[in-house]
């Protein structure tokens, strides 16, 4: 017999808090999709920071993970593939006041949106943006993605992947980014506390989510399950401390996980904000 | 209103910027563009000035992205650009069109196609502006043919993107945009100024894609508690994606005949000497100017022509135009490009009825000498 813990009930509580009242359920994802759990972490660390609802912008690009602000109870903006960062950008220079998150995926925020991506990072505008990476294409049915490993089989790479992926991290932290993280969805309560930092910091925070397609990456490449590659994150993930004492052969495979990269840089909103004062006080 | 008003000397593109302050812009979002780029200069001068807000985005997709996110969020916004950019911009006046979000988009024609002629006058962006994106929307485009209809036409461009929740295209060319010419600085409130209609419904009854009685539904900035989805995925009137049919063509309707069935609210005509005419000029933009001068200079020879400018090109004005043109024997079509208003003019006009084309597409103006020669060849 199931027996629900008070804990568990409190969990969930707070989920059906956030979830839109007037929005068909269920959601558009396979079952054991990764997206769910970061639903949940994202819940969980917006519901610890007391945000107010009409105070959050969440806003996507489209694919399966695009459609995760549909289903939650704040300002959601579902805009043009690859394009969330741009939309986002605009509403939160709009409105600074607005804590504004974006939730994309892999060929969304690195394949279209690329350019959109690097260029957030550089303005250190205060947008969190939730990268949720299940290294393929999963709306459109399975093709390689910017960060499907080498080898890695797609139904576009049916005879394996011939090309090199980016590591969003590296390239958040390359083009400007002051916040920069990595965990998998195997590591909820470490995610949901990461969230918490990243939408506190003030200036451009990545939170990149490990996360599992079984559906097509799972199947195509025979790595099983949601719940086997799951606990492959589990057994693959190493801690940013640990990684530091590994030589590079030791570390393909893994997920380096944790807090990457933190540094205070003035925010690009602020900035504005102080020459617009500098303009009104008479000095140019 | 005071005797003497505020003379200035200003260029096309500066009195675009100036229109646009004057209507309510508070936000700017673009890429350097010839030759628009001087309106992009403008507002990154004007706007922290008032305390708007003026960013250099990384690419025309991204500036229209950016306005549309920023219109959403409350503030009138605007972008600018020419041929190329606009070309670039049309995947998200898409979104715009699904969405009903108002914004305007200025273009400044030049030459094309592809990178074409950046310094050079066009209007060969005119079919653009009405089927540049994909899918059935109806649009709305207008286009002044001097720096003081620059100024008018900017804040007209404003107040029907807000008043029908929509994306609004100023068909400005490289003429006018380069022009300097002595202007009248409006004064507040000779002119009106549209805000959008806000929801008065509480947030827990508020739908918020609500097919109105005049189509267009109340529309709430973030952070007033009105908490709603936003989606370029044809949507329910609650905002949420849909794939009933029921409900698909519903919206499609919406977005046609929100603006369609107020086509005569929206045209805008001038129109001289058409009371006795047997020829007619039909003409808009850069091609207006000189085409008044070549009726005047015909009309002093005795040749009964009249001109009909188009402020709106879009929704054509079907039944101004036929109405305008019943007693015209002849009609000639003046434009900067190999055709494409001609095509409207053709539809609404009776088959018996004579058209003819003027037509000039090597970055140059049509001259009245021109004009007139062609009114020799049709007479």
């Amino acid at each position: 017999m199931a027996v629900t813990t008070t804990a568990e009930k409190q969990k969930s509580d707070v989920i059906l808090q956030y979830l839109r009242p007037r929005k068909k359920f269920p959601s558009v994802w396979c079952a054991g999709c990764g997206n769910g759990i970061v639903m949940g972490a994202l819940i969980r660390a917006i519901d610890r920071l007391g945000l107010a609802k009409d105070n959050v912008v969440m806003v996507s690009g489209i694919g399966c993970t695009s459609r995760l602000p549909v289903y939650l109870d704040f300002n959601s903006l579902h805009t043009a593939h690859g394009r969330a960062l741009a939309f986002a950008t605009g509403a939160k220079f709009a409105q600074p006041h607005m804590k504004v998150i974006v939730i994309t995926g892999d060929g969304d925020a690195l394949a279209i949106g690329g350019n959109h991506f690097i260029h957030a990072c550089r303005r250190n505008i205060d947008i969190t943006c939730v990268l949720i990476n299940n290294y393929i294409y999963g709306m459109t049915g399975g093709q390689g993605s910017p960060t499907t490993p080498p080898s890695a089989y797609s139904t576009t790479t049916p005879y394996g992947n011939s090309e090199k992926p980016f590591d969003p991290c590296s390239l958040a932290i390359a083009a400007g980014a002051t916040f920069v993280g990595r965990h998998t969805v195997h590591h909820t309560p470490q995610l949901e506390k990461m969230l918490i930092q990243a939408i506190e910091h003030r200036g451009f925070s990545l939170v990149e989510a490990i996360s599992n397609c079984h559906t097509y990456y799972g199947r195509l490449n025979r790595a099983g399950d949601a719940v086997a590659m799951i606990k492959s994150f589990k057994e693959n993930a190493v801690m940013l401390a640990k990684a530091k004492e590994m030589t590079p052969e030791e570390l393909r495979g893994k997920h380096v996980v944790g807090v990457l990269h933190e540094i205070e840089k003035s925010e690009f909103c602020d900035e504005y904000q102080l020459m617009v004062d500098r303009l009104k006080g008479g000095q140019s | 209103m005071s005797a003497l008003k505020q003379r200035r000397l200003m260029q096309g593109n500066a009195a675009c910027v100036h229109g646009a302050i004057y209507a309510g812009l508070r936000f700017y979002a673009g890429y350097p563009i010839t030759p628009s780029t001087e309106i992009a200069e403008g507002c990154a001068r004007e706007l922290p000035k008032i305390g708007g807000r003026f960013i250099q985005m990384e690419d025309e997709i991204a500036s229209i992205a950016a306005v549309v996110g920023a219109s959403i969020s409350g503030l009138k916004a605007m972008t600018a650009t020419s041929g190329p950019g606009f070309s670039l911009m049309v995947e998200n006046i898409g979104y715009a069109y699904m969405t009903e979000t108002p914004c305007v988009v200025i273009n400044v024609q030049r030459g094309g196609p592809s990178t074409g002629l950046p310094t050079k006058v066009s209007q060969s962006d005119t079919m653009q502006a009405r089927w540049g994106t994909h899918g059935d929307y109806t649009a709305i485009a207008v286009a002044p043919s001097s720096v003081a209809e620059t100024i008018t036409e900017t804040i007209r461009a404003f107040n029907l993107a807000e008043r029908f929740r929509t994306p609004v295209t100023v068909l400005l060319d490289e003429v006018i945009g380069h022009m300097r010419e002595m202007v009248s600085l409006p004064e507040p409130g000779e002119y009106p100024v549209v805000n959008r209609v806000k929801p008065t419904v509480p947030p827990e009854r508020f739908v918020p894609f609500e097919v109105t009685e005049n189509l267009v539904s109340p529309m709430p900035c973030y952070n007033e508690g009105y908490r709603y989805n936003v989606t370029g995925l044809t949507h329910d009137t609650m905002g949420f994606a849909t794939n009933r049919s029921d409900e698909i063509a519903p919206k499609l309707d919406k977005l046609k005949y929100k603006i369609e069935r107020y086509t005569d609210e929206i045209t805008k005509l001038r129109v001289d000497m058409m009371d006795d005419a047997e020829i007619a000029f039909i003409s808009y933009g850069t091609v207006a100017r000189t085409a008044l001068q070549a009726i005047s200079i015909a009309r002093e020879a005795g040749v009964k022509v009249g001109n009909v400018q188009l402020y709106t090109i879009w929704p054509f004005p079907d039944r101004q135009i036929a109405e305008l043109c019943a007693c015209c024997r002849k009609v000639i079509v003046g434009e900067l490009n190999m055709g494409q208003i001609v095509h409207e003019v053709r539809r609404v006009l009776p088959h018996d009825k004579q058209i003819h084309t003027i037509q000039r597409y090597d970055g140059e103006i049509l001259t009245p000498h021109q004009l007139l020669q062609k009114l020799d060849e049709v007479l």
